[in-house]
């Protein structure tokens, strides 16, 4: 770990992005620099592409980028899972092959975890891999994958032992997605977008090399992309953007991402909107009704109040205190939040709720946000397993009993 | 470190989302006299006692903690922090539920005097209340037990040199064992916000009747006070009466909050250990995923109710002009939080929880007139909605 304080670092960042942000710079050739000078991910260790700074001074770093303005390294997705994942027990090889281009945003990735018959329970995944010669030969199925369908490669939980108990059964790959044995098929969700899949593997090849850490590990390594993934959901958002030299490679991230965000335009809905709910009070007339009224001030208290618990999770993280309670309860707040706000916009709309067509308010976004925020509380663990962590985790009550020891082979399952 | 109570003009500090370390220390040291004075067999010892505190603890407190004058400034005999400190003893207190004039003297009469007083009234006033000396009680509710200023009936008619006061207060903490009473009565024919105004008197003068109000909660003492033709002081002037008795009822708000943010966690520990210690059906009940869930949510819950009573302390100590409506979002937020968390922890301990021998019920009760004091959870939404322009 570097010892810089915060004062050091803002100065050093400043002169860096003095000497090279250029907003004029195609995108991948700006972030190569962000990523090759350690200024794109400051915590990553300083042989990988990061300067080794605690992650509190990270966010002083993110500040000073934003602050002029400058694009950062690409972060959408599950790139930056896959890179925690790599960076803690991936090897050189897979370091060096991976890491560089997720930061520049040229390769997508997905996490292939879930299955028809193991979601919350991932330890009981059934798609296998055998080895045979230089090749692990991957057969079975993953569902729910979110970007399969543009991905270049996959975070992939495989079982390799079927005599091992269930959680000692399982290995971790990096897999291509883009071979003749991955068969990625869109599925239709209920607010009528198609971000995830379902994933068939026949006969599909992972070099020898790309499996992470060792044999029977495979657990172990998908607990850290999860502790990374629930670490995420604070949902708290990035500095916001200043500065004033606009350039050539803002438009070039714009395109980026709206051609990235097709099959997620409806993400922000997930969340509930509850930027917009002030607003939709005032045009909708609901700030005059005295139920309506109360039903916001609720929402707002809740939302006020997780988005201050995240923000003291991350002031205790700044100042390298031990993280306390508030640190893991974001994702649930989350969820919270967004039900909440389903119900409150829709509350304040009314009729019109129900219309997504040229006449529905705010172009369908009210009816889009109703049917986007089931989610929230599924996707990356439900509300009842985040519950369950909590407890035992923090408030250390017991471990749930367990009916899947003994050998896999034998273990009930769908 | 600025008080809360200094002028708009104050330079505008950061909103701080931890602690800082000093704060910590003070907090543990806190923690460490209360854990020691204010066991549960004090408060059930005091509790029943007429005065409702324990005039020994009272002055170590004051005397060796400075706790009373924590927030006034120190040209009037106090520390001279702010709100930020005024919030952690009010916490810590509100875990140990100690009984003591605490609420009444510190956080509403002194208040209402930095707010009000002239700068004779004040340094006449307040050091006493700072040292622990005096106890102070402010009675602005009447028996029909609204919270808006607005309602205040109660009437003071110009009269020599001072006023005399008429008129019934209710609901008053501390009424019984003040020494000093601060007033809030209207100017004869008038209504409504104008007209308003805070007045003191010493609570022994004549036509001034007190009584206890026998009370669901008797960790909290609150009484009646009649006053028929009393003498009484004008505490600064009349035109920004109103101003100071609505600045004063946001600070005790947030003051509330941050108490009951502390009561709320006592809650959940107490919740949370008995869950791991009691069996049934060969298990602890912690392992019953119906309790575990239970004491997840609880968890959340109480988490965000400290963030919103912490958020709303510091931005009234950095002056920020949203601090009216946070102290009301606050108050809101973390009255509903405690009530719920003291109803699931009288639940999770079954039959034994709805015992009097169980502590459970003291917080329980302090939940609920803490909920009710200063305003119901929905007035406060209400006024949040108002402050923010909604
Ligand atoms: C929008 C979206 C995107 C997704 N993207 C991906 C992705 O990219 N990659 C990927 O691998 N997966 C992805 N998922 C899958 C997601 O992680 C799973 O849906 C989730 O973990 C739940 O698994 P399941 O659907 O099999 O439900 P189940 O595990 O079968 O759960 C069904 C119900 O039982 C409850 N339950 C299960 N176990 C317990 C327990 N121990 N205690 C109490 N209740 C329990 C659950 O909470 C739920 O309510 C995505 C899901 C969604 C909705
Ligand atoms: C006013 C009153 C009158 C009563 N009168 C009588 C009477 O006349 N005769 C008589 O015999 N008894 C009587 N009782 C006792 C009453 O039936 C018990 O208190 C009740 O059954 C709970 O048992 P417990 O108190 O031992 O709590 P526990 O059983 O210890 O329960 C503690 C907590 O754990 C939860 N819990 C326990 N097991 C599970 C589980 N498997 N899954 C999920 N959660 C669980 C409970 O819901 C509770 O929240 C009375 C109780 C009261 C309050």
């Amino acid at each position: 770990m570097s010892t810089m304080n915060e004062t050091e670092v803002r100065a050093e960042v400043r002169e860096w992005l003095a000497a090279n942000w250029d907003p004029d710079l195609p995108l991948a050739e700006w972030r190569g620099k962000l990523a090759d000078s350690g200024w794109g991910m400051p915590q990553w260790p300083k042989e990988w592409y990061g300067r080794g700074l605690p992650v509190g001074l990270a966010r002083v770093v993110e500040e000073e980028l934003a602050a002029i303005g400058a694009v950062g390294v690409a972060r959408s997705g599950v790139r930056l899972l896959a890179a925690a994942t790599i960076l803690e027990h991936g090897s050189d090889v897979h370091k060096k092959r991976y890491l560089r281009r997720i930061l520049t945003g040229e390769d997508t990735w997905c996490q292939f975890f879930s299955e028809p018959g193991s979601g919350s329970d991932l330890a009981g995944a059934t798609t296998k891999a055998e080895l045979k010669g230089d090749f692990w030969i991957v057969n079975g199925q993953k569902v729910w994958t979110t970007s399969a369908h543009h991905a270049d490669h996959g975070l992939l939980l495989a079982r390799t032992d079927w005599d091992a108990p269930k959680h000692e059964g399982m290995s971790f790959f990096i897999i291509d997605v883009k071979q003749p044995g991955v068969d990625v098929q869109p599925l239709r969700q209920m607010n009528g977008h198609a971000s995830f899949n379902q994933v068939f593997f026949t006969d599909a090849k992972v070099p020898k090399e790309n499996l992470v850490a060792r044999v029977g590990d495979g657990w172990k390594v998908a607990m850290t992309t999860l502790a990374h993934e629930r670490r995420g959901a604070d949902g708290l958002p990035p500095p916001s953007k200043r500065g004033t030299r606009i350039g050539k490679i803002h438009a070039e991230e714009r395109e980026e991402t709206e051609k990235a965000n097709q099959p997620y335009k409806w993400y922000p809905q997930r969340a509930g909107r509850v930027d917009l709910i002030i607003e939709r009070a005032k045009e909708t007339g609901a700030n005059k009704d005295p139920v309506a009224r109360q039903e916001i001030a609720k929402l707002m208290t809740l939302a006020k109040s997780a988005e201050w618990t995240a923000r003291r999770a991350r002031a205790a993280q700044r100042q390298g205190r031990p993280q306390g309670p508030e640190g893991s309860l974001g994702k649930l707040a989350a969820s919270h939040v967004a039900r909440a706000c389903a119900r409150v916009h829709t509350l304040m709309t009314g009729a019109a709720a129900m219309l997504t067509g040229a006449e529905s308010p705010r172009d369908g976004i009210i009816a889009e946000i109703l049917v986007s925020v089931p989610a929230v509380s599924i996707a990356g663990g439900t509300d009842e397993i985040q519950r369950n962590i909590i407890a035992e985790r923090v408030l250390e009550l017991p471990k749930e009993p367990r009916f899947d020891t003994g050998p896999f082979r034998n273990v009930r399952r769908n | 470190m600025s008080t809360a109570n200094q002028s708009t003009a104050e330079p505008k500090r950061r909103i701080q989302f931890a602690f800082t370390d000093e704060q910590e220390q003070f907090r543990s040291a806190l923690r460490r006299f209360l854990n020691d004075r204010s066991p549960t067999t004090e408060v059930r010892r005091l509790m029943a006692t007429e005065t409702g505190y324990d005039p020994a603890v009272w002055r170590q407190l004051s005397e060796e903690l400075a706790l009373p004058g924590i927030h006034v400034p120190e040209q009037y005999g106090g520390a001279g922090f702010g709100m930020v400190e005024l919030g952690i003893v009010m916490e810590e207190l509100g875990r140990a539920l100690l009984c003591a004039p605490y609420f009444s003297t510190a956080v509403l009469a002194a208040n209402a005097i930095l707010n009000a007083g002239s700068e004779a009234q004040k340094a006449a006033l307040l050091p006493d209340l700072a040292s622990g000396a005096r106890l102070a009680a402010l009675a602005v509710t009447e028996p029909d037990g609204d919270w808006n200023p607005a309602a205040v009936a109660a009437v003071a008619t110009p009269a020599g040199d001072g006023y005399r006061l008429d008129g019934v207060k209710s609901y008053v903490v501390d009424g019984h064992i003040a020494d000093l009473l601060i007033v809030a009565a209207r100017a004869p024919k008038t209504s409504g916000l104008e007209g308003l105004a805070l007045f003191t008197l010493a609570a022994d003068a004549s036509g001034v009747k007190r009584r206890q109000l026998a009370a669901m909660d008797p960790t909290r003492k609150i009484a009646q006070i009649e006053f028929s033709g009393a003498h009484a002081s004008l505490l600064g002037n009349l035109n920004d009466g109103v101003k100071a008795i609505q600045r004063t009822l946001d600070q005790a708000a947030i003051a509330l909050a941050s108490e009951m943010a502390g009561g709320a966690q006592t809650m959940l520990d107490s919740a949370v250990n008995y869950a791991k210690m009691r069996v049934q059906f060969g298990r602890t009940i912690g392992s019953f995923q119906a309790i575990k869930h239970k004491l997840a949510d609880l968890l959340l819950e109480v988490e965000l109710a400290k963030s919103a009573a912490y958020y709303a302390a510091q931005a009234a100590a950095a002056n920020d002009p949203e601090w009216p409506a946070l102290a009301s979002l606050a108050k809101a937020a973390t009255s509903e939080t405690y009530l719920h968390a003291a109803a699931e922890c009288i639940q999770i301990h079954g039959g034994i929880g709805f015992t009097w021998d169980n502590d459970t019920h003291l917080w329980f009760k302090r939940a609920k007139s803490s909920e009710t004091f200063l305003g119901q959870p929905s007035y406060h939404r209400e006024l949040l909605m108002q402050r923010w322009g909604v």
